[in-house]
């Protein structure tokens, strides 16, 4: 994702003059350096000062640019906070907010550099928007809409690099706002986003060689939330599984029983999370998710 | 001393400054929330900034200057000085903190006038860094004015920005610190008497740094006007909290409280006295 991204946005930034890219001590010479070479005027390193990295971006957007403020999440979005709420949300300036390797992705290097409750932080701040692409493809459509949006600040959720195709046949196109179906069936649903997605996309494939008819629907634009189709989607299949690397507040998953509860919904629910805690574990990404609870072989075993 | 490149005019600048005070000494009979020790300590810098320093024709194509009120609990001298400029109307100040109206305590963007929404503080100098660069895409860019309070550098941001603003060579931004040593817990110089002089840090951050007395208008300009335009700029401007009332100057509770209608009176009686040519 982080290279898809980085050449999606060099592509925008050749379309639209007004683009900045400010990055908090980050990719010197990896996935930024065709921009920082093409436009070393828009491109800015405030080194490790990730609260000016964010009152700078809110002070080109109120001189009308469109600048996006780059780093790994957890520096992105908690170590600013406030700046992103007062500087971005308060003011509802068109600033995309990048966490890259959010969620357990960086595996090895402890809870300091996870973001597990990104999207509770991020979705209470009054005027953010959330993106949270699944793939590299949904990246690229992610930063086309961050490119020329001017409806107020986003925190974009990146993973980091290595993610799969997932949406090439996809039978709906990324539209901001709106949940996609991936796949389309009737029994059961499986809602996902991120890079998680990847589990969730096994977990359907698994079930469909079963026998079973699945949709598989990426929720990509956690605020605003695409309510609607989380009502259809609850009303129109046997069960709902949410798998999602985030806590269980304020999630998707405590979205989804919350609508579940307002309409009634008779469908089997079951949500897969992140667990509140910060756990002491090292490895590999899966393996911090499987710690969490969150494995194929775990959501099949639960479900079915 | 070379003479001022403009019509700014410091007798003319003295009597606003008289009047703005008197305002907002009018306006705290209306609503009680006010902090007009701030207001008063940064009158006169924030007077030559809009009378004397700040370019804002209008017209296509040519520099517009920005000001940035960082220490936002200081916006009532803004806000008199807006409604002086025919910027906010009359019916915006008389509806100060009520609630139909638009204007608080502390200054929001989207109010005419305002440029940035602060408050909280250490927010308006990484603002400033930001719009500065944006302006130097400009050939003849706009110049950023802010004010800071010195409790205000005392936030980390702060110095973010200081340090990025050299390093970025930004030479379009124009810093007033208001020195008048206080702040909610008592004087600055004594939560931190190793950060002084402060001149000195900024100095060494790469900037043009200078130490003027924070009432005198024709100095703050002259100051300004000869800058070298070369590195951003800080001027640090020794101020007086509560400024031209004696049972304000230097009192924290000031920073606060809004007189009550016999304070106000005295207040009146002092400004009057202060100034020949005062007509109230």
């Amino acid at each position: 994702m982080r290279n898809i991204f980085a050449e999606a946005l060099y592509k925008a930034a050749t379309a639209n003059p007004d683009i900045f890219v400010v990055v908090a001590d980050i990719s010197p010479a990896g996935s930024m350096a065709d921009f920082s070479r093409q436009y070393p005027d828009r491109f800015i390193n405030v080194g490790v000062a990730e609260q000016s990295m964010i009152g700078i971006c809110a002070g080109l957007a109120l001189k009308g640019c469109q600048p996006f403020a780059y780093t790994i999440a957890s520096f992105s979005l908690y170590r600013p906070f406030e700046f992103v709420r007062d500087d971005l949300g308060y003011q509802n300036l068109p600033v995309t907010v990048v966490g890259m390797g959010a969620g357990v992705i960086y595996s090895t290097l402890g809870g300091t550099h996870h973001t597990q409750e990104d999207i509770a932080i991020a979705g209470a701040i009054p005027n953010m928007q959330i993106i949270a692409p699944c793939d590299p493809l949904e990246v690229v459509e992610a930063v086309k809409y961050c490119a020329k949006q001017r409806n107020g600040p986003v925190y974009l959720r990146l993973g980091k690099s290595g993610e799969p195709e997932l949406t090439k046949q996809a039978i709906e196109p990324w539209q901001f706002g709106r949940l996609r179906y991936l796949i389309r069936g009737t029994d059961i649903c499986i809602l996902s986003y991120g890079v998680v997605m990847k589990h969730a996309n096994e977990v359907a494939k698994i079930l469909l060689k079963g026998g079973k008819s699945v949709s598989l629907v990426s929720a990509h634009t956690l605020k605003p939330l695409d309510r609607e189709n989380i009502e259809n989607i609850l009303n129109n299949h046997k069960k709902v599984v949410v798998i999602e690397e985030h806590v269980p507040e304020g999630g998707l998953s405590s979205r989804t029983k919350q609508i579940a509860w307002d309409i009634h919904a008779s469908c089997e629910l079951h949500c897969f999370t992140l667990k509140d805690a910060f756990i002491h574990r090292y490895g590999g990404h899966d393996d911090l998710l499987a710690a969490h609870g969150i494995s194929v072989k775990d959501i099949l075993r639960k479900i079915e | 001393m070379r003479p001022l490149a403009n019509p700014y005019d410091p007798k003319a600048a003295a009597l606003r400054c008289l009047n703005f005070r008197k305002r907002i000494l009018e306006i705290s009979q209306q609503v009680g929330a006010l902090h007009i020790g701030s207001a008063f300590s940064c009158a006169e810098i924030v007077e030559c900034v809009y009378y004397g320093l700040m370019r804002n024709s209008g017209e296509a194509n040519a520099p517009a200057d920005t000001f940035i009120m960082s220490k936002g609990h200081g916006c009532m001298i803004q806000y008199v000085i807006l409604e002086a400029l025919g910027i906010l109307s009359k019916t915006d100040m008389a509806e100060y903190c009520t609630p139909q109206g638009r204007l608080g305590c502390h200054p929001d963007y989207g109010t005419p006038g305002i440029e940035a929404s602060t408050g909280s503080l250490g927010h308006g100098l990484p603002m400033a860094v930001g719009m500065a660069i944006a302006e130097k895409r400009k050939k003849d860019p706009g110049i950023i004015y802010a004010v800071l309070s010195d409790g205000e550098i005392q936030e980390g941001s702060t110095w973010e920005a200081i340090m990025m603003a050299s390093s970025l060579e930004i030479n379009n931004l124009v810093v007033f610190i208001d020195n008048n040593d206080f702040q909610s817990l008592g004087r600055t110089s004594e939560t931190h008497p190793s950060f002084y002089p402060v001149d000195q840090k900024l100095c060494a951050f790469g900037w043009e740094t200078v130490e003027i007395p924070g009432h005198d208008s024709s100095n703050i300009y002259r100051t300004i006007d000869a800058r070298s335009g070369k590195k951003p700029m800080a001027a640090i401007c020794k101020t007086t909290k509560g400024k031209g009332i004696s049972f304000m100057e230097n009192v924290p509770i000031w920073h606060y409280r809004s007189p009550n209608h016999k304070e106000y009176k005295i207040a009146l009686d002092e400004l009057r006295a202060s100034h020949p040519g005062a007509n109230f």
